[in-house]
């Protein structure tokens, strides 16, 4: 790990009640008092105050649509408070841009856009604080190896000079971890930063933010995951509606409580409904609906077989870079394969493509919703019918009556939050955004369902509609296969699992065996043994021709290499 | 799905998952190869090309001809230098034929003055074109086409109205050290050839290893993330098209250094010949992707082609412009499946 120390000099500017008393809490650094954001429709946040404390890291809360991002993007300066105003350590502040905020020391990691795909990994990091030579020119050679150590401390080993778009989600979006974490700042936000990663990798980003903690510096943290909260938060806002209706020590308030504040339901009701949960009375048929077999592709997939059966929940587990999202990919004729067939209710495809998989009635929810899915200039309504519209027209004339119906079914039972179905997808929060891509998959009626990741990002209302969904498509007779890289999730929702290892079928859980336990036994047995951790620059060997003309002349300034650990300049990020 | 209940106290979940280092996949050969096509396809096709010609056509490999060939293309070349990197903001820019006529009228207006108001009275004019261009692109949020569109239309009508419709022709003083910047050559090579090689050189300098030149990428690649990042969004276009239009007018002035005039007719339609050049030189029209050395490459194989056109002899000069709006079309698709190959899918 290695993120500058820098920052480590930081401290709180004093605030009006000083040091001296113990018992006083630590002066805020980031207040917003009383703001209020309006959009055309709705009211994203209404007289919301929110105060960050010195050294704190404090939770923001809320169902999806409560006005967490918007919160967030006022603070950091990409939208102006309607009404209300901002204070950074005590004295009123105005952010245009955010790049002002960034001045003022406010790292931010957005829940949306972060970074440029078509850019390396490298430039994506240092972006408008680039190493410089002695002659004014970008010091790539510079810029990469202290890449390469930044990542190397996340434990990721990508080629510094690696379109950022070839990596996967996961990895991109340590990226953005490592590129926020890297600037001088004394604020951290983090909207929703591990819905895409792996419990591995959040391991790493809690090492991060213990780091961050430990260093004195403040953290507004976002998610989903109450157990994440849990863990690492002092103190917690909830917001409901675009409204304030909490602030206070996180362990002062029990999940239920906390969840119930969010839901704005009672609490009683919110334990009864838990309590409720689920019994799967269904009965998979005895002849799979899906048979694949043999499915390779070089370096990524070796010989996949799997059976999928009719009114079963298929679940695939593994570690990261096991194969997971590629099998469903493979499945669903999105990944060009070297070899493998695939078998839908008895009959073999004959080409295996994305269109062909459609037909035979294979439909995937994809990983990386934010690049294959969602098109945000088209209303709710309109994404939602997206894939379905052959299915609700009749000799091309499409059924508005039955859209609606199904729009309408969707947006209740998904709780989407929108100003109504013709809204702009692109004007959703984040989770809702998800919601409807969900919708358009579920509503589509396929044979066979694959769901790479369904509840990400997904608040934790919805996320027990979202599971009850899939229960209940799975009793009609679908066959599901479930990727989560949440174990509670997968053992909750499969009836079997198959644990994948390097591209490769490892073992496999049925009936009784299929509990969290079990699945970590075999995740355990099948874990590559202990790979030491290879120096930075041990990894991919510069391969991408990308950057080569530009390096040839990267010879010169010997003097800019001078920074021993390889820490960006902190002379050049400056926050005032 | 657990109950809620059962969670209300902090679960730790299970134990962590051995820490092993994510490996990301290298690329594939095929990516490779798609990538170093794309990135150098055009100069391959070049060399084939001339290598080709020399052998059919006696003529085309002397030194002569190579001449020839660079003083053509060094204007159109200066002018889609600053067209890429527009383009690789993502934006376009259709006034650069307009201000580079327009560049030329005033550098020959202007040089009854002298050497140096002849060659900054254009650059001021036709910068300020340019800003004009950035400012309302940038500030205020109107899309690049009809903004440069206009201007294409407004730099024409200022050219018309400095020349009483066209009907007076400046003349550059005969000897003045203003008619040999255009006239005069090293070896043979005019200045202007020389003159694009260095701002070529300079413009990839620019590009690739300044934190502008990463700004223009990150702007093309992704207007939200770069503002996210605190990269001056709004500035750097500003910068981006007034550098095209300063690249435009002083091409113009050469121009009109070399033709010893300001010529009102010219540069109709040099904006489409620019962004083919670019195009075909691997830059991404939406943005985000490309390099100098591309556009370079593209605007002489354009120059190759007219000049095999003229070799020919019996074919009429307009079958230039089939012959590269086909090899447009080959690039473009190319380009498609080159990403699509990139991308491994
Ligand atoms: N640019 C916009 N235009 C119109 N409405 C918007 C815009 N941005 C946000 N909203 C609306 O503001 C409300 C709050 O959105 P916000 O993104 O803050 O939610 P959130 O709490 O971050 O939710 P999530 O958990 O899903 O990320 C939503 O109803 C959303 O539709
Ligand atoms: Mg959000």
């Amino acid at each position: 790990m290695a993120p500058p120390e820098a920052a480590a000099a930081q401290s709180a500017p004093p605030g009006p009640d000083g040091p001296g008393d113990p018992a006083a809490p630590p002066a805020p650094v980031l207040e917003a008092v009383g703001v209020s954001k309006r959009f055309p429709g709705v009211v994203a946040l209404d007289d919301v105050s929110f105060t960050l404390r010195a050294g704190e890291i404090h939770a923001l809360v809320g169902e999806n649509g409560a006005g967490k991002s918007t919160l967030i993007k006022i603070l950091t300066g990409v939208h102006r408070p309607d009404e209300g105003e901002l204070r950074l350590g005590g004295e009123p502040v105005a952010f245009h841009r955010p790049h002002e905020a960034q001045q003022a020391g406010i790292s931010t990691i957005y829940q949306e856009v972060n970074l440029v795909p078509l850019m390396s990994v490298a430039r994506n990091i240092f972006l408008g604080r680039e190493p410089r030579t002695r002659l004014g020119l970008v010091d790539f050679r510079r810029m990469h190896r202290e890449t390469a150590e930044l990542l190397g401390g996340f434990g990721i080993t990508a080629d510094p000079r690696r379109p950022l778009h070839t990596l996967g989600i996961g990895t991109q979006q340590m990226v953005a971890l490592a590129r926020a974490v890297s600037v001088r700042a004394r604020v951290v936000v983090m909207d929703e930063p591990t819905s895409s990663l792996e419990p591995r990798e959040v391991e790493t980003l809690f090492r991060v933010t213990g780091d961050l903690h430990a260093r004195g510096i403040s953290l507004v943290y976002v998610s989903h995951r109450m157990d994440e909260l849990y863990r690492i938060c002092d103190r917690v806002t909830v917001l409901r509606d675009g409204r304030l209706v909490h602030t206070g020590d996180l362990a002062d308030t029990d999940r239920v409580r906390l969840v119930s504040m969010m839901l704005g339901r009672e609490l009683a009701r919110v334990r009864k409904e838990a309590a409720e949960g689920h019994d799967d009375g269904r009965t998979p048929a005895a002849e799979p609906v899906l048979t694949a077999t043999g499915l390779s592709r070089r370096h990524l997939l070796d010989d996949i077989g799997l059976d999928l059966r009719p009114g079963e929940v298929l679940g695939l587990g593994g570690l990261l870079g096991s194969g997971r999202t590629e099998t469903a990919k493979a499945l669903a004729g999105a990944l060009p394969l070297d070899g493998g067939e695939i078998t839908v209710g008895g009959r073999r495809l004959r080409r295996i493509s994305s269109a062909a998989a459609i037909r035979a009635g294979i439909s995937l929810l994809p990983e990386d919703r934010k690049a294959e899915g969602i098109v945000p200039g088209l209303s709710v309504r309109e994404n939602i019918v997206l894939a379905a519209l052959p299915r609700l027209s009749r000799f091309g004339f499409i059924s508005r009556r039955k859209q609606d119906r199904v729009v309408d079914i969707f947006m209740k039972r998904l709780r989407i939050k929108a100003a109504g179905p013709e809204q702009k997808v692109g004007e959703l929060s984040g989770g809702n955004q998800q919601k409807v891509l969900l919708a358009r998959w579920l509503c589509l009626e396929p044979r066979v369902l694959l769901l790479d990741e369904p509840t990400r990002g997904i608040d934790v209302g919805a996320k027990a509609e979202v599971q009850t969904l899939i229960d209940e498509l799975a009793a009609e007779g679908l066959a599901v296969l479930l990727i989560s890289s949440e174990l509670e999730e997968l053992v909750e929702g499969a009836d079997r699992i198959v644990v994948l290892r390097a591209g490769s079928v490892a073992g496999e859980l049925t009936g009784d065996d299929v509990t969290e336990g079990g699945l970590l036994t075999v995740l355990a047995e099948t874990a590559p043994d202990a790979v030491p951790q290879p120096a930075p620059e041990a990894g991919d060997p510069p391969d991408a021709p990308a950057q080569a003309e530009a390096e040839a002349e990267a010879e010169d300034a010997p003097g800019a290499e001078g920074e021993p650990d390889g820490v960006p300049d902190p002379r050049k990020e400056d926050p005032r | 799905m657990k109950s809620l209940a059962d969670t209300a106290l902090p679960a730790p979940a299970g134990p962590p998952p051995p820490l092993t280092v994510t490996a990301e996949p290298r690329p594939s050969g095929r990516q490779r190869a798609a990538e170093l096509l794309q990135r150098q396809g055009v100069l391959a096709v070049l060399v084939l090309l001339c290598v080709i010609s020399s052998f059919l056509f006696d003529s085309f490999a002397t030194l002569d001809n190579t001449r020839g060939v660079t003083i053509q293309a060094s204007f159109l070349s200066i002018v889609a230098l600053g067209m890429t990197l527009v383009i690789v903001t993502g934006g376009i820019d259709l006034s650069v034929g307009s201000v580079f006529a327009l560049g030329g009228v005033v550098a020959a207006w202007a040089s009854q003055y002298g050497f140096l108001p002849a060659l900054l009275l254009p650059l001021v004019v036709c910068g300020a074109i340019g800003a004009i261009n950035g400012l309302l692109v940038a500030k205020a949020g109107m899309a690049p086409f009809i903004v440069t569109l206009a201007s294409l239309l407004g730099a024409r009508g200022l050219l018309l109205a400095l020349t009483h419709e066209g009907a007076k022709t400046y003349l550059v003083p005969r000897g003045s050290a203003f008619q040999k910047l255009g006239g005069g050559a090293v070896w043979g090579f005019g200045y202007p050839v020389l003159i694009a090689l260095a701002l070529f050189g300079l413009g990839g300098l620019l590009l690739q290893r300044t934190s502008f030149g990463q700004a223009l990428f990150a702007v093309g690649g992704s207007g939200d993330a770069a503002l996210l990042m605190g990269l001056p969004v709004a500035r750097t276009k500003v910068l981006v098209y007034t550098l095209s239009g300063l690249l435009a007018g002083f091409a113009g002035a050469l121009n009109a250094a070399r033709l010893s005039s300001g010529v009102t007719i010219i540069g109709v339609g040099m904006e489409l010949d620019a962004i083919s050049a670019v195009v075909i030189g691997g830059t991404l029209l939406v943005g985000g992707a490309g390099s100098v050395s591309g556009t370079l490459w593209g605007v002489l194989l354009l120059g190759v082609i007219q000049n095999l056109i003229n070799q020919i002899g019996s074919l009429n000069s307009s079958y230039q412009s089939v012959v590269s709006g086909g090899f447009l079309i080959v690039v473009v698709v190319a380009q498609r499946y080159l990403s699509a190959a990139r991308r491994g899918t």
